[in-house]
């Protein structure tokens, strides 16, 4: 293979054999292994090719896998959508967001509820369309709901950069960016506090592919070094997933506790300078954020720096926005989910009041969802 | 929302900072806000995520990776030829 190929990426990464192939490797490997391990693929996309491709199948016994809290849409907690509701139902304004989050539903139904009873809400592609909504309608207030992990931060940030740069006056933000890092680390200590009676702990973790592309692999640093964790950051394809898990049990077996990047191809060890650089000029930490069914993770979210408080939409309607904590719904079980502690098909209504069409839970709505790729290709389960 | 299929920069409009993509066929724009300056060049593999690109693909590491998932299906292949071999002594050509 001479030249590169767009199929050879695509398919390269996707062939059932070489799939097969590491199947075999991992086994052969596992029958080494001292323990049983858990690796946690932190990230939703990761969740969504596992179910797809149905790697559970392909592993052998002593190797489970844990699925984490990595989509966007599941850890939106009630109260955020509750704020993109009411300013949604304000007069004059548009709403934007991106993906599945128009259907989660919040305290007061979701953003399609909204839509539903006359709001303008409208689900965009991309941040770069809020521009062009903003001007076809000079007299409305746009408002940016912008969701998403590292992976999506910086392309908020961009929009803000053109908004600032270009003096647009009708586009505000709610920003409801979250991190990786401080949450892993809030999956591993309460892990650990349930460690007898949940008896499943983390191992190691895949590593998320695309945040790592925007934030580097040295955000990961800290887990084997302080945690005893392995990690190894592995590309969203099926072959690149196999790969990855024969990385960690070879750790294992070589006792060795170490970052590792499977996805070389894409992710370096600083990751996108210019990304960073350009979420650290508008964004600073917020000192908690609240995660659906995981509560509130110190350091885990963003918010706007004080100077841009002219564009902030949730200073600018801070009177109207409430403040308040609201409880998930009673039987579903998506915190233990998203903290690995249970699978979606232990969920007593999993599959029925529950499915995608009728989510009680965020981790029904997007299809990054656990229990989303849970019902569609629950099949494929061993 | 994260899946990213790889696409293959074929335009680039400096005036606008956009670069026209080939994703499996389909033609896309993608803005170049979040990369170095004359660091995309046409012909370029680039991932995208919701309408920017977000990194080059290192092309030397993509076609190592395939290089060592072959090796892994011809040792594979060596390895099931000669079971099969050993197997089915009565019919030395199989697995040729
Ligand atoms: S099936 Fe529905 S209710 Fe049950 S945990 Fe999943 S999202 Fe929650």
């Amino acid at each position: 293979m001479a030249e590169l190929q767009l199929k050879d990426l695509y398919d390269g990464f996707r062939n059932p054999e070489v799939i097969q192939g590491f199947a075999k490797l991992i086994n052969e490997e596992s029958k080494k292994l001292f323990h049983p391990i858990n690796i946690m693929e932190v990230c939703g996309g990761h969740t969504h090719s596992i179910m797809k491709f149905g790697l559970p199948q392909l592993l052998p016994e002593n190797i489970n896998f844990v699925h984490g809290p990595g989509c966007p849409v599941c850890i939106m907690p009630k109260e955020r959508i509750d704020h993109a509701y009411i300013l949604a139902e304000l007069d004059d304004t548009i709403l934007l967001t991106l993906g599945d989050m128009i259907k989660v539903p919040g305290s007061r139904g979701s953003l399609q509820d909204a839509r539903a009873k006359g709001a303008d809400v409208r689900f965009v592609y991309s941040p770069l369309d809020t521009l062009k909504i903003a001007q076809d309608n000079p007299d409305k207030k746009i408002i940016f709901f912008a969701i998403g992990f590292e992976t999506t931060t910086p392309m908020t940030t961009s929009l803000i950069d053109i908004v600032l740069k270009r003096g647009i006056k009708n586009i505000y933000f709610h920003i409801n960016h979250v991190t990786v890092p401080e949450v892993m680390v809030e999956l591993i200590d309460s892990r650990d506090e349930h460690v007898d009676s949940y008896n499943n702990r983390i191992d190691a973790f895949l590593g998320p592919s695309h945040v790592s592309v925007i934030t580097g692999s040295k955000i990961y640093e800290q887990f084997p070094r302080d945690y005893e964790r392995p990690v190894v950051v592995a590309g969203f394809e099926p072959v690149d997933i196999m790969e990855a898990i024969l990385m960690i049990v070879r750790q294992f077996n070589e006792n060795r506790c170490e970052l590792e990047v499977e996805y070389k191809r894409l992710v370096s060890y600083d990751g996108n300078i210019k990304a960073q650089a350009l979420i650290d000029k508008y964004f600073e930490k917020a000192s908690l954020f609240k995660w659906r069914g995981l509560g509130n993770v110190p350091e885990s979210g963003y918010k706007l720096r004080p100077e841009f408080a002219d564009i902030d939409a949730e200073k600018i309607y801070a009177d109207i926005l409430p403040r308040e904590e609201i409880e998930d719904h009673k039987l579903c079980i998506c915190g233990d989910i998203l903290r690995g502690m249970a699978k979606p098909n232990e969920c007593t209504i999993f599959g029925t009041a529950c499915k995608p069409n009728t989510p009680l839970g965020s981790c029904m709505v997007s299809s990054e969802g656990a229990c989303a790729a849970y019902y569609k290709y629950g099949n494929l389960l061993k | 929302m994260c899946l990213s299929i790889p696409s293959k920069v074929v335009e680039i409009d400096t005036e606008r900072n956009v670069a026209i993509v080939d994703t499996m066929g389909v033609t896309r724009e993608a803005g170049l806000e979040l990369m170095e300056e004359g660091d995309v060049k046409i012909g370029d593999y680039v991932l995208l995520h919701i309408g920017f690109i977000m990194n080059k693909i290192d092309e030397e590491d993509a076609l190592e990776s395939l290089k060592v998932y072959n090796e892994i299906l011809e040792k594979l292949d060596e390895e099931e030829r000669r079971e099969l071999v050993q197997e089915d002594d009565n019919c030395p050509n199989r697995g040729a």
